[in-house]
């Protein structure tokens, strides 16, 4: 692993925020409060993000606890005249599946289904890993890392589609559709599993206990 | 100067693994050898393309909020609805959290990476650090990964195909101006707003 200089042992450190190099070591110029601070951009450094696995952990298992009423509770209502429908994320992509467009219906079941799926397990494989100081497999962690960096928001997808729907189908008596709880928890989970990707240091992957030297 | 030669420099973000930078050829993308992660690439626009295109991104945003994105049709009556109808609806249905959520995702933050953007485009143009400078590059940075049109988008047509089998269903001119803001989002996905600290100077002349 040696092969490559690492600015941990170079006793560099790359701003998080403006990318700026900056040396890091006793008799910094640029300490403020305790912390070394940015000379550019005036960001805190860090080597690594403060308590990446703690904060990770905390945001994942949260998410995933608020992905799980997501999906057992109701998104959305559609009611008319004679008849109350209450749909949840799978029954709604049954719906799109069974209503002829198979295609938006595997589009939705991506977006709400398998890439909240994929982020519990890459996050938690990641997390598990990176805790272990495990070399295994780590060009491909590193790449799931940055997938799942990629596509995490584009679970907002069904909530946009309630709330669109909510605001077009108001025909009073004849058709309404309303909100249901189940899309406040999903939103939660979308933004909980986001802020997660966004705390775990992708550089944790690489630090291994055995390869220090 | 603490700095350790800043822009000869360079850290992967993923690995830490440290480079040193060398200037990028046209279509070229550095990544990282060790985690293959993108490094840098090639920035073929310059400030007055990307100031054009930020203006132009504010022209069809503004023209997304104000025209209505879909209207449905049902035994005569119809229902239409802007972006603000959405988030107002959201709101007045007891579902706060998600009014809030479209409100910043789709309204808040990208008029703030816009108007930001633009006010330092403006000065780069000379060479010139906005006043604000260092605080709105900050801004930009966390704003970033929070701006969700795109999403916005692929959920209108998901509703449109899921309202079509009740209603007559007729797409409004703001479905477009969302269609061309995602192109324009598209365009800008590839563009490292970062150079803007090494095409400015710290004290304008
Ligand atoms: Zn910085
Ligand atoms: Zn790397």
């Amino acid at each position: 692993m040696s092969a490559f200089p690492r600015a941990a042992e170079l006793g560099l450190i790359g701003c998080h925020v403006c990318g700026l190099t900056c040396r890091s070591g006793p008799g910094d110029e640029y300490l403020e409060g305790g912390h070394m601070v940015c000379p550019r951009c005036g960001s805190a450094l860090h080597r690594r993000k403060p308590n990446s696995f703690v904060r990770t952990w905390a945001l994942l298992i949260t998410g995933f606890l608020l992905y799980i009423p997501a999906n057992v509770l109701p998104i959305m209502r559609t009611a008319s005249l004679n008849d109350i429908d209450d749909n949840t994320i799978i029954s709604g992509v049954v719906e799109l599946w069974v209503k002829g467009s198979p295609d938006l219906a595997v589009i939705v079941f991506t977006a709400s289904i398998v890439v909240p799926m994929l982020k519990f397990l890459s996050m938690g494989t990641l997390l598990l890993s990176s805790q272990r100081g495990s070399d295994w497999a780590r060009p491909q962690r590193a790449k799931l890392y940055r997938l799942v960096e990629f596509i995490g928001y584009w679970s907002m997808l069904d909530v946009f589609v309630v709330a669109l729907l909510t605001a077009l189908v108001r025909f009073g008596l004849l058709s309404l559709v309303e909100p249901l709880p189940g899309v406040i928890f999903f939103g939660l989970t979308v933004v909980l599993t986001m802020l997660a990707s966004m705390s775990f240091d992708p550089r944790l992957i690489w630090d291994g206990r055995d390869t220090d030297d | 100067m603490s700095t350790a030669s800043p822009g000869t420099l360079l850290i992967c973000e993923h690995c830490d693994t440290v480079y040193r930078r060398r200037t990028l050829e046209r279509g070229e993308v550095a990544r990282c050898a060790c985690c293959l992660a993108e490094l840098e690439r090639h920035q073929p626009l310059g400030v007055n393309a990307l100031l054009a295109l930020v203006l132009t991104a504010m022209i069809v945003f503004v023209q997304a909020n104000m025209w209505p994105i879909v209207t449905l049709g049902l035994n005569g009556q119809y229902s239409g609805t802007t972006l603000w109808g959405m988030i107002i609806a959201m709101w007045q249905q007891q579902a706060q959290v998600v009014s809030v959520l479209a409100a910043v995702t789709l309204f808040f933050f990208p008029l703030t990476k816009m108007l930001v953007l633009g006010w330092l485009l403006w000065f780069a143009r000379a060479g010139r650090r906005a006043p604000g400078f260092v605080r709105l590059m900050v801004v930009l940075h966390h704003v970033g990964p929070w701006t969700m049109s795109e999403v916005f988008v692929l959920g209108a047509l998901v509703a449109i195909v899921k309202a079509h089998t009740y209603f007559d269903v007729v797409a409004d001119p703001g479905i477009y101006a969302y269609a061309a803001l995602t192109l324009l989002i598209t365009i800008f996905a590839g563009v490292d707003l970062r150079q803007l600290w090494d095409l400015t100077r710290e004290d304008p002349a």
